[in-house]
């Protein structure tokens, strides 16, 4: 059961002219997919070339129940905020963004119907769909969009979103349906960058602000009412711009407690939960009226270490530490088996342009233990800080790891840090830490955030000259086949010279009920095929 | 009568006092938790200049005692300010909440209290007998488990087992009355389960201590039944350490229950407590602690007040 997604991805392909070129073996799956979307082929378009629907037709009707984890009472509409999963689930349904992320992992539209590069991709022209309109009945402009972009960026900004967008340069509106970006480098990813959740497209307020407070969208759901941190009850927003939304209502409950939400899930109380306790996964598949769905995602854990900080500065240590590490009994034991195997880059196999077969690390304390041979630092002893907040079960992994690490020499002594304020107060101040990584859409907007010498969140204090040029090249290369070898040859670079242990990236592990009905394919951006489930599944009859 | 307003005017004023020694404590500890609150509000990646702002925007840059009179005036006025995360203002945020964790509580009292009370007289009637036994393991054991792990079972069996009562607790304003009661019916009992057995026993031990009493034998020996012997002569002069006990047990159903309300999903003023605390949201987190305290002492002055009622020596002072 949990094994549907993958199984699913191994699906026949419709046969098309497109179809054949990229069988001529010039073209991954996905770097056709990529193509197909900077070219501006629509959703239907581009998922019609790749997918065969082997279910029934969907059919409206019901209300559609969800708990979702993570909420609290201080949640609010201000997209810039936007940091729970009360927040970034709700937002989909009632706020619509420029692009989205198909179930398959490509990338689709939501407002922009299109979208067109210059050619060194500093300047993006997207077109706006005419048939949008917002929950109160006005319809959706290049104006409401450019407002909520800028929401974004310049000084008075207070968005989380604001390093996103530093490069752009100018944000206008073309007419009433299209909008320019302007950037001061050339950028590949920016149709990509328009599926982050802040960038939610709010009405505007006529002063070039947006209109947030009031909680109106284009979204396939309307608001009725709700609480923050309680629930939301929301009915179709008829007329919505694209295919689907096909319950009538739907209910949201922020159902933070483990055992409360599986419960409601077993006594159908909910029909759908976000989040399932590993712990005690095996037992809620036994019930046949549940169906577990596991999802590979670009979401991962990392392990740090300061490569300016002894012993981590050479790179001998750093490779040994990443060979000391059994990822096979770490992801058998902490991750229940749900749970991509990491390779010490951070690309993952659920974004586009990942690299495949570059070589697995795997355990090996005797090559640890001549790497620090080679090194002159045999027997070191490290402090590794972890906190029980970071993910259920990261103290345990550093536990579970140090104990692998002794066979190659290693002392690791695991320093239980608190969680409270553990992003605040030890992660990007201890040398050598465990890291919680949610889902980014490109290698290139991780990369810049986290692995640039000069990021803010460089998170290793890992400095590469070739890496950081390869980055820049790369991300305004729209040649999808170079731009795909560079990320090869950068994710080689963060694996062998890197100060970044990726033990694995975690799955989404959530839960529906049998008589939900999902595509084929469930997006691996967000839980709930990309937090778009309720628009995207039904109920069968 | 003019005694008894007098007294409880004395007792307002007195608890005034409290609550006023209580709110500088309120507002001094949480002014020692750690961290800058403009810093924790704006998150990481806030300038120095955005800290600034915001500072001075919020007042923070008065000396402490300023702050604490001008928080103190709009309590008075029950204006507690604006929640610093959302912007909205206090009693917004928890005057819904309050009034759910009320109603919570009023349910679970008015199961609780007459059943405790009966119980009490029944096992106290059937002193030292089986059922006098069981009835006190059986009190004892619910008392005795955490809260989350009685709320668990009642859950495992009444909504997984039997499917008769919904496992979580979500309200909606248009749920009739009776939907109301059913829906909060296991939250309801998981509070009724662990305040009953400080009551009954007390109502028990009580009783059983007058016992003893010549007035009791006078009763007896002139032929009264066992249950009026217990009921007419000795529950009113038991009355005072119960109403105390009780009055206890209702603070805690309003203050205490937030593992409760986190098992069945309750939207009460404890989850928003919380919420507050991890978001440093000290307005809300000063007006709820503001509004527990006040309850206590209502609480305890209700009790003190039924104590004398029901006592004519305390209700005729020499």
């Amino acid at each position: 059961m949990t094994k549907r997604n993958q199984s699913r991805t191994k699906r026949a392909y419709a046969t098309t002219a497109l179809d054949s070129a990229a069988r001529s073996g010039s073209m991954s799956r996905r770097s056709f997919l990529n193509s197909a979307a900077i070219a501006g082929i629509g959703v239907g378009a581009a998922s019609g070339l790749w997918t065969t629907r082997a279910q029934a037709a969907p059919q409206k009707g019901g209300t559609f129940r969800f708990g979702a984890h993570d909420g609290n009472s201080s949640d609010t509409h201000d997209p810039g905020t936007y940091v729970s999963r009360q927040q970034i689930y709700l937002a989909h349904q009632y706020r619509s963004y420029l692009t989205m992320i198909n179930p398959d992992g490509s990338l689709g539209n939501d407002l922009a119907t299109g979208w067109e590069p210059n050619g060194d991709a500093t300047v993006w022209t997207f077109e706006i769909t005419p048939n949008a309109t917002f929950h109160s009945g006005k319809p959706v402009t290049s104006e409401d969009v450019v407002n909520s972009l800028n929401f974004h960026r310049g000084e008075k900004s207070t968005s989380a979103a604001k390093t996103l967008l530093t490069s752009v340069t100018d944000i206008r509106a073309d007419g009433d349906h299209t909008i320019v970006i302007e950037l001061d480098g050339g950028n590949a990813d920016v149709p990509w960058l328009m599926t982050d959740y802040h960038f939610a497209v709010c009405p505007s307020d006529g002063e070039g602000g947006i209109d947030w407070k009031s909680g109106d969208g284009s979204g396939p759901y309307k608001i009725d009412d709700g609480d923050w941190g309680v629930q939301f009850r929301l009915s179709r927003h008829e007329g919505w711009h694209l295919e689907g939304a096909y319950f009538d209502k739907l209910v949201m409950l922020v159902l933070n407690d483990p055992n409360a939400r599986q419960t409601a899930l077993v006594t159908g109380d909910v029909d759908a939960i976000s989040l399932v306790d590993l712990k005690t996964k095996s037992l809620l598949e036994r019930d046949r009226a549940i169906e577990i769905l596991s999802v590979p995602s670009a979401a991962a854990i990392t392990m740090p270490m300061f490569c300016d900080t002894a012993p981590f500065t050479d790179v001998n240590v750093r490779n040994a530490m990443k060979l000391a590490m059994d990822r096979d009994e770490i992801i058998e034991k902490i991750a229940f088996g749900e749970a991509t195997k990491g390779n010490d880059f951070h690309h993952s196999p659920a974004m586009p342009y990942f690299p495949e077969g570059i070589e697995q690390r795997d355990y090996d304390p005797d090559m640890a233990r001549s790497l620090l041979k080679k090194a002159g630092a045999e027997g070191i002893r490290v402090n590794l800080s972890s906190a029980d907040s970071v993910f259920s079960g990261a103290v345990d992994m550093c536990v579970l790891y140090a104990e692998q690490a002794r066979k190659a020499g290693i002392t690791v002594n695991v320093v239980r840090e608190p969680n409270d304020g553990y992003y605040s107060d030890v992660w990007l101040k201890k040398p050598f830490t465990v890291v919680s990584w949610g889902a980014r859409p490109t290698p290139d907007v991780l990369y810049s955030l986290a692995y640039k010498s000069d990021a803010t969140w460089n998170e290793s204090h890992w400095q590469n000259e070739e890496f950081n040029k390869l980055l820049i090249r790369a991300k305004a290369e729209l040649d999808d086949k170079l731009r795909g070898e560079m990320y090869r040859d950068m994710a080689l670079l963060a694996r062998n010279d890197g100060g970044t242990i990726i033990p694995f990236f975690n799955n989404f592990v959530y839960a529906v009920r049998s008589n939900v009905a999902t595509g084929e394919d469930l997006a691996p951006s967000w839980e709930l095929d990309g937090a778009r489930g309720p628009s995207r599944w039904w109920f069968k009859s | 009568m003019s005694d008894i307003l007098g007294l409880v005017a004395k007792r307002l004023g007195l608890g005034l006092i409290i609550l006023l020694v209580i709110s500088v404590i309120i507002f001094f500890m949480v002014e020692l938790l750690p961290g800058d609150i403009a810093q924790a509000v704006l998150g990481q990646g806030a300038t120095e200049e955005n800290v600034r702002n915001l500072r001075e925007q919020m007042g923070l840059n008065d000396p402490a005692y300023v702050r604490y009179f001008h928080w103190l005036r709009g309590a008075l006025m029950l204006d507690f300010g604006r929640s610093i995360v959302t912007q909205e203002t206090v009693m917004g945020v928890i005057g819904e909440r309050f009034r759910n964790t009320m109603f919570l509580a009023t349910y679970a009292a008015v199961i609780a209290v007459p059943f405790a009370i009966t119980l009490g007289v029944v096992v106290a009637l059937l002193r030292n007998t089986i059922f006098d036994r069981v009835a006190n393991v059986l009190t004892l054991t619910s008392i005795s488990s955490p809260e989350f792990f009685l709320g668990y079972i009642l859950i495992l069996f009444f909504s997984v087992k039997w499917g008769m009562f919904p496992a979580i607790a979500s309200l909606s304003d248009s749920m009739s009355f009776w939907d109301l009661l059913e829906r909060t019916f296991l939250p309801a009992l998981t509070l009724v389960l662990v305040v009953t057995a400080h009551m009954m026993r007390m109502t028990r031990a009580a009783i059983i201590n007058l016992l003893a009493s010549p007035y009791i034998e006078m009763a007896k020996l002139k032929g009264a039944p066992p249950w009026k012997v217990i009921v007419r002569h000795a529950l009113p002069n038991a009355w005072a350490p119960i109403i105390n006990v009780i009055a206890l047990n209702l603070a805690y159903l309003i203050t205490g229950v937030v593992l409760v309300e986190v098992v069945f999903v309750y939207p009460g003023i404890g989850q928003a407590l919380v919420d507050a605390v991890s978001k440093r949201d000290f307005p809300v987190v000063q007006a709820c602690c503001l509004i527990f305290a006040a309850t206590f002492i209502l609480l305890n002055l209700a009790a003190d007040v039924g104590a004398i009622l029901t006592n004519p020596r305390l209700r005729h002072p020499k």
